[in-house]
């Protein structure tokens, strides 16, 4: 078979990138486009307008702050879910229309891209940023440290990551994504069953943003094991960053396998081999089995930090020391490592035998054993507490609720019979819905209200935080409670049209649990939008507007760039609420020049570069892909040759930047 | 606690000494830990040459392919660099700049010598008609082989760079740390032969 | 909020008994104790869950704030009692659970013949399992029953009470094979083969389909299953046979092609081999079977010479038309019975044929490289 690598009509110049693949001709993408190409338009001369490209430039894109780069990452995260959402409400609607001879409004071109963009986007560019950049921002501060263990790195990774999103969205005006769902499962994804650039924009998207992922994995394992402050010994450390280090275990030892999974597959598709093929040798098993070597610790890398915030908020709202600490740390490391050896309840279908389906069954149901431990011990942290019910803690207890209604239906999962029965239906989806969005997006729900004043120095308005929380809440109820039935009325996943006119009611009360979720978002977006109108009113002159127990509070909201003047020397678990109860004095004076880490442009021109060099590869523009491999090559070298990468915050601008603060503190006493 | 904690008056809560971690105390574990995660990636290429390693789709096997004499120099070529690169750390121990480039460059030319003799393999194999396309076991062989020669090349570029470095600003700490590093990526890549020697050479041959 | 959850949560329930929930109500044995399974598990969980829920509302209603009257213990933190509690009590559920998967699972593999049709009725010697080879085309099913040598596409019928033994493949990509009223679903593959065992005891036409993503005409793969008596039954293996249409390697190929939303196809006879040649990847001719492949691949690897040379042809087939995994029936016959010879050119221990060897018998005279139509 002849491969379009090979194909003689690609041109030198543009390989097989023509005018045809621009989807000109599709009204849905082209009002798409002129939306983005309007809001786009209109950010750009405002952004030229008011002269912030140098201060974008200067202070955001190059910076090497963990605190910015933190919040840059929310930024992509929020943005990328409003595409990721818009997927979604694209397939509601959908499913709510194909019945009875209809065929709905999307053609099965359009509509197998969309669920497969939804997934990649929501897991690698929604949940992924949001979760990476509540670490980045949260876990330096928690232990004391005035930055990440490598700040170059930290902000080459952010850029890495943003730069697989743009390699996905380019997808959606020229050519077009993948049509073989979110984990590009082979046959279909080989170069036989989907000749089209969807998969390779796919892997290329991943590869590129899957460089900044593990990188960005290493560099906050590597903080949080050499730069915690004095005194932090492992057992002192917060719950969240107990978390992180566990979810940063998990990157470090999972996403090298999705890397080398995914370079076989291209060298399937761009080489002509036979890894995953069915000819020749090859095993498209084997993509399967690694895939999800990979896919499950990705779960749990998503969940964990969520389960630290939880374990943060409960603690502090109920204004209580966290029950059972070592057991919490214990419960997670078990997860960490259990997370390694259930990845074959994904397929028990594929008939791999009873003992070796039973084998992965019971080590699935062993995780929910930690897991409820974590539970129990949220539960005994409000026993006897004094619940104060803000936003962080009312998502806190929305995802008690939800989230052990999914972990019991992904149990049943787990029960090789029962999922015989249920696999790939849409009670799974409803199931890992359940999770994700009552376990993940609840946690950094929660988590951005938590942080948000941390982050800003001034508190998230409540009354557009209370509507987005329960337009959430309720519509996740309805739009996934329909999916469970419906799993039970055997209804596979996937699917765009449907014959049984009695399935129908079931997707339009989806789908309108999907608009209330819509209503959730855009009170978010308001939320966000009243709370910097009216940031005056809302300011946190302490840095510690929830009473709370660790170091991230001891500094000023915002931190200043070195965070803490002095580095804090920890004696207790909750080290802010030691030193607040035993007559902690903020220091005034002798403050010494500060260390501080170099801006730099090198992240943003590699991971540009990179996304250069993807688009070649995916419209087999070859010259490009020199060019631009050259280029990184160019520029990663020479940036080793860049000595000047450090300087001194001067102790006058530190004992000035603190003076302000001691105003500050004495305005709110 | 190692701390020393006056509990008669008010804690003390803040080390009057900076900096608690000096500049790049955390490279060398960080590089490890990259190390390892780039040691998963041949994981995962080891674990398929197991699993297709035998399917050779009616073609050629081991047996009929591999070289073990053209191997084994290729495998004393690569040992022999990383004991060169041995000589040449321990110069940078006693701060020697001018024997440590030597044995860095020599380290080099055996790095070059290893790669040269691999392409001469793989030239052989694809003229005989042994492409990676012509069976999952020859697709495993080359990616397997191939990844870490591709690993050889980058460590060359980089050798190159560092010597570049050296005699541009000399043995600084900066220089050293990164020597120290691309020390641990160099031995790391014999571990690395050494398993594939063992498990595609010699065991095919078995 | 705590009613609102209390709603939300118990509505499923009542919403659940009140449509037609073909898993909670399937019309085979099979598909009966897998839901007996399910519905078990659940009850297990729910020992724990609805505690746990409950507690979650109360105590977060008893300790808000407000409540001055409740206890407020700040530094409580640890309770090792408690704590054993809270680990023991999942642990137990999923001790219980665990035996039940394991018990449940070995039960229900799909690979295990039948013991029974119902669960008041064994099964008798005389009551041979109705045998049916399943293929995943794009975007259809092909059904061939050998013992009647007749075929169908996208229309399947049985025996009422009868059981069946599914033997399935696939031809291009991967499906699953489900009928919900029936067992659970199975994956089908290319090159690779899966069993299942079912049986219905109820009459009726229900509705099978694919339930793994298989591309563009995925929504379209639907097929009904008609469960009759034993006559009907034979009335609908004669509705087949008179049918025109024969399937042979020439009509299959032209079957294979992708199509969407097929209409029941019937076919009068099949060819007995076809079945295996699809499976072994080698229906179109002159490909290479994927068990000769197999065979060859053994003795290869045992240091044999290749007996004859696969012509060029033969060896370098369109890739996407031979396979890699042995199907476990052919496999097993084959490749242990080959006697390993010594190496008969008679190289020393580790010494290799190296690049000297003659390559001929594996890739002709010419090499395969310099044929580019063959990547």
């Amino acid at each position: 078979m002849t491969l379009p690598v090979q194909d003689p009509s690609n041109s030198f110049l543009f390989g097989r990138l023509s005018l045809e693949s621009i989807p000109y001709h599709e009204p849905i993408l082209l009002a798409t486009f002129a939306v983005v190409a309007l809001v786009g338009i209109v950010v750009f001369g405002a952004l030229t307008y008011f002269r912030l490209w140098g201060y974008l430039w200067k202070e955001w894109f190059t910076s090497v702050d963990h605190k910015k780069i933190g919040i840059m990452y929310m930024v992509l995260g929020v943005i990328m879910l409003l595409r990721g959402f818009a997927d979604a409400i694209m397939m509601r609607l959908q499913q709510a229309m194909a019945f009875g001879g209809s065929e709905g409004y999307l053609p099965a071109h359009h509509y197998d891209q969309v669920f497969t963009a939804h997934g990649v986007i929501m897991i690698f560019f929604v949940a992924m940023p949001m979760v990476t950049g509540l670490m980045n921002y949260v876990v330096p501060l928690q232990i004391g440290a005035r930055d990440v263990s490598f700040p170059f790195l930290n902000n080459f990774s952010f850029w890495m990551t943003v730069g697989g999103a743009i390699v996905v969205m380019m997808s959606l005006f020229i050519g077009e994504f993948s049509k073989a769902g979110w984990l590009a499962m082979p046959p279909l994804s080989g170069i036989g069953a989907s000749p089209d650039v969807g998969v390779d924009y796919y892997i290329w998207g991943l590869q590129i943003a899957g460089v900044g992922t593990t990188l960005s994995g290493i560099n906050l394992l590597v903080t949080i094991i050499k730069m915690r402050a004095p005194g932090m010994h492992m057992m002192r450390m917060p719950i969240f960053t107990w978390t992180a280090l566990c979810t940063n275990v998990l990157i470090v030892a999972s996403f090298p396998v999705l890397t080398a999974v995914l370079v076989l597959l291209s060298l399937d598709r761009y080489m002509g081999t036979h890894f995953f093929t069915n000819g020749m040798g090859g095993n498209p098993m084997m993509y399967v089995n690694f895939i999800w070597i990979w896919g499950h610790p990705e779960v749990y890398i998503l969940i964990l930090p969520c389960f630290g915030i939880y374990s943060e908020v409960t603690s502090t709202f109920s204004g209580k020391k966290l029950f059972g600490y070592t057991s919490m740390v214990y419960a997670t490391i078990c997860i960490t490592i259990l997370s390694y050896l259930v990845w074959l309840h994904h397929f028990f279908t594929m008939g791999s035998g009873a003992s070796v389906n039973s084998f992965f069954g019971i080590t699935t149901m062993i995780i929910s054993i930690p897991t409820g431990a974590k539970l129990f011990n949220w539960l005994f942290t409000m026993y006897r507490g004094r619940i104060r019910f803000e936003l962080p803690m009312m998502w806190t207890i929305a995802f008690m609720l939800t989230f052990t209604v999914g972990g019991m239906t992904g149990v049943l999962l787990a029960v090789p019979p029962a999922d015989f029965v249920l696999h790939n239906s849409l009670f799974l989806i409803a199931h890992f819905h359940n999770v994700i969005i009552g376990g993940v997006l609840f946690g950094l729900f929660a988590g951005m209200n938590y942080w948000f004043p941390k982050a800003f120095g001034f508190t998230l308005n409540e009354f557009w935080g209370k509507i987005s929380f329960w337009f959430w809440v309720i519509g996740y109820w309805f739009a996934f409670t329909p999916l469970y039935i419906l799993g039970l009325m055997g209804v596979t996943r996937r699917m765009r049209v449907f014959d049984d006119p009695s399935l129908q009611i079931w997707f339009v009360i989806a789908a309108f649990g999907a608009g209330l979720i819509a209503i959730g978002i855009g009170a978010f977006l308001i939320q966000i939008a009243v709370s910097i109108r009216d940031k005056e009113k809302n300011r946190d002159v302490t840095g510690d507007p929830w009473n709370g127990r660790t170091l991230e509070w001891a500094t000023s909201s915002p931190p200043p760039d070195y965070n803490f003047a002095f580095t804090p020397l920890v004696r207790d678990l909750d080290a802010w609420h030691d030193m607040k109860t035993h007559g902690y004095k903020r220091p005034q004076s002798n403050f010494a020049p500060i260390h501080m880490p170099r801006n730099t442009g090198t992240g943003v021109i590699i991971a540009a570069l990179s996304v250069v060099c993807g688009f070649g590869l995916i419209w087999y523009i070859w010259w490009l892909v020199a060019l631009s491999f050259g280029a990184i090559l160019a520029v990663a070298i020479g940036h080793t040759f860049i000595t000047d990468r450090d300087f001194h915050i001067p102790a006058r601008t530190v004992t000035d930047t603190e003076a302000a603060r001691s105003k500050l503190l004495a305005r709110g006493t | 606690m190692t701390m020393t904690v006056d509990t008669n008056s008010t804690p003390q809560f803040h080390l009057s000494e900076e900096p608690h971690h000096p500049e790049g105390a955390s490279t060398m574990l960080g590089f490890w830990v990259y190390l390892m995660s780039d040691c998963l990636i041949f994981a995962v290429l080891f674990a398929v040459y197991a699993v297709l390693g035998h399917s050779f789709a009616g073609g050629p096997g081991p047996k009929e392919l591999f070289d073990l004499e053209l191997v084994a120099l290729n495998t004393a070529m690569l040992l022999f660099s990383s004991i060169t690169y041995g000589f040449a750390m321990l110069e940078m121990a006693r701060d020697r700049v001018k024997p440590m480039l030597i044995w860095l460059v020599i380290t080099g030319l055996f790095g070059a010598a290893f790669l040269t003799i691999e392409l001469t393999e793989f030239s052989h194999m694809i003229a005989e008609g042994a492409t990676p396309q012509s069976s999952a076991f020859l697709s495993a062989f080359f990616t397997l082989v191939g990844t870490h020669g591709l690993h050889v090349t980058f460590g060359s570029i980089w050798l190159i760079t560092l010597i570049l470095q050296v005699l541009r600003f000399g043995l600084t700490s900066f220089n050293k740390r990164r020597l120290m590093c691309l020390s641990l990526f160099w031995h790391f890549l014999d571990v690395i032969w050494i398993g594939v020697f063992t498990f595609v050479y010699l065991m095919g041959m078995i | 909020m705590k009613r609102l959850y209390l709603a939300a949560l118990s509505a499923p329930f009542f919403l659940v008994s009140a449509c037609k929930t073909v898993v909670l109500s399937p019309s085979g044995d099979v598909a009966a104790q897998q839901k007996d399974i399910l519905l078990n598990s659940t009850y297990l969980m729910l020992i724990i869950i609805v505690p746990v829920m409950l507690l979650v509302v109360f105590f977060a209603w008893r300790y808000r704030a407000s409540n001055r009257d409740a206890t407020y213990d700040p530094e409580w933190s640890h309770s090792t009692r408690l704590e054993l509690v809270i680990w023991a009590a999942p642990l137990l559920i999923v001790i219980c659970l665990g035996g039940l998967t394991w018990v449940g699972t070995h039960l229900l593999d799909p690979y295990r013949p039948l013991d029974r049709i119902s669960s008041t009725t064994k099964i008798t010697k005389d009551r041979k399992p109705l045998q049916v080879e399943v293929v995943s085309l794009d975007w259809k099913w092909l059904f061939i029953y050998p013992e009647y040598g007749i075929a169908t596409v996208n229309e399947l019928a049985a025996p009422v009470d009868r059981p069946i033994e599914f033997k399935l493949t696939s031809s291009e990509v991967m499906n699953a094979f489900y009928v919900p009223t029936m067992a659970g679903m199975i994956y089908t593959m290319p090159g690779m083969q899966t069993m299942l065992h079912g049986v219905i005891n109820e009459k009726g036409i229900y509705d099978g389909f694919s339930s793994n993503y298989s591309g563009a005409g995925f929504s379209g793969m639907r097929f009904k299953f008609h469960v009759v008596s034993d006559a009907d039954f034979e009335t609908w293996v004669a509705k087949s046979r008179a049918s025109d249409a024969t399937l042979d390697a020439t009509a299959y190929l032209s079957l294979e092609q992708p199509t969407e939303n097929v209409a029941p196809k019937f076919y009068s006879a099949v060819s007995d081999e076809l079945y295996h040649d699809i499976l072994n990847m080698c229906v179109a001719p002159g490909t290479a079977c994927m068990d000769d492949v197999m065979m060859r691949d053994a003795r290869t690897r045992a240091g044999q010479e290749p007996m004859t040379a696969m012509n060029d042809a033969d060896r370098t087939a369109p890739s996407e038309h031979m396979t890699h995994m042995a199907p476990m029936d052919q496999m097993g016959e084959h490749a242990p019975d080959e006697p390993m010879k010594a190496d008969p050119t008679g190289g020393g221990m580790l010494r290799g044929h190296g690049l000297s060897q003659d390559l001929t018998p594996f890739f002709g005279t010419k090499p395969a490289a310099s044929s580019p139509d063959t990547l």
